[in-house]
């Protein structure tokens, strides 16, 4: 197995321990019985329902549409700094190794299929997740629905596929009960889920790129981590590997710690001249800015 | 030659997110939102 494919292989690995532990709730999957003990008053980093029978941590998104559409608040401050703490230590390195969703995704697009396209052209359409997470996350949940002045988490009940992937299905496993209840929104948020699973097996992480919120915050913050990718311009070639095999249609030649960069650590590993580095131990807040010499 | 330079902007973010941490918490934002999670969510399972 070469380099590249072990440091994968080490990434699902590590994808997959994020995801059983921030789910090790066994006996909510065996009963239906949502874990309720205090490790729910902490958010996961990534896009993980609280729903899930098997949750310990609370969802970010879900917990900012839950302040937002409170009556009591505007928006959670809480949350948001939690997000701006995480994004500030390792940014969007939570979708690369730490998102259940983004695990699902890998592996869906893992699964043999005559043509994989490519998203390049499409690079434009990923503003969308800030639009959805301007509308959706924080000014949706705040218009009141009710005569309590209640709002409702809209995109928890609109869009999010992760809500039926981790808890409806595994809850209409067990309960006869919610399984009768399921209605038209489940079947519309079920299409939703079929559409992302069907379109990650031929397009890579089409959820993270376009549409995930959470993606959008952490990416805002991905210039301005402490842990950042680094790029030695006089030991780069311009062979043009690092950007061919970034599948987040990223160039790390340009922009190593690009908004769209999940941060998988595939150009470090291909890259022949080790011009691409993630950072060393003891990196921290320092940067060494080299002057410019008039290299292109 | 390079120099080494403090990351303003990273620890202003980061000393930003934990002063709203803080805040948040004194706010009760806490209590919010764990009895919303460890309640079934029925708008996050399609449920109505």
């Amino acid at each position: 197995m070469d380099r590249l494919h072990l440091h994968r292989l080490h990434r699902t690995l590590i994808q997959g321990a994020v995801t059983v532990l921030t789910n090790a709730y066994l006996d909510g999957f065996l009963t239906g019985r949502l874990y309720r003990g205090p490790f729910k008053q902490l958010c996961v980093p990534g896009l993980n329902c609280y729903s899930c029978p098997g949750a310990l941590g609370s969802c970010p998104i879900g917990a900012m549409q839950a302040l937002a559409s409170s009556p009591s608040y505007t928006v959670s401050v809480l949350v948001m700094g939690f997000l701006l703490v995480v994004g500030g230590l390792i940014g969007r390195l939570v979708c690369g190794f730490l998102c259940p969703f983004g695990l699902v995704q890998d592996l869906l697009h893992k699964i043999p299929f005559p043509k994989k396209f490519s998203t390049r052209r499409l690079r434009p359409l990923t503003w969308l997740k800030y639009a959805i997470l301007v509308v959706f996350v924080l000014f949706l949940p705040n218009l009141p629905v009710n005569f309590m002045g209640m709002g409702e988490p809209a995109f928890c009940k609109y869009l999010c596929p992760q809500g039926i992937l981790e808890g409806a299905l595994p809850l209409a496993v067990v309960s006869e009960t919610t399984r009768e209840a399921l209605g038209i929104l489940f079947r519309w948020k079920f299409a939703i889920l079929l559409s992302v699973v069907m379109l990650s097996v031929v397009i890579y992480r089409p959820f993270c790129k376009y549409l995930c919120p959470l993606g959008a915050v952490y990416g805002a913050t991905n210039h301005l981590s402490v842990y950042r990718l680094r790029f030695e311009t006089e030991a780069c070639v311009r062979c043009g590997k690092c950007a061919a095999v970034c599948k987040m249609d990223c160039d790390p030649t340009r922009d190593p710690n690009d908004s769209e960069c999940i941060r998988c650590g595939d150009c470090v590993q291909v890259c022949p001249t080790a011009a691409l580095k993630k950072p060393s131990i003891g990196a921290g807040l320092r940067a060494r800015v080299r002057p410019y010499r008039g290299i292109e | 030659m390079s120099r080494p330079s403090f990351r303003w902007g990273t620890a202003a973010v980061l000393l930003l997110g934990v002063c709203l941490i803080v805040l948040g918490l004194w706010r009760g934002e806490l209590a919010v939102y764990f009895a919303k999670s460890i309640n079934l969510c029925l708008e996050c399972v399609g449920i109505g």
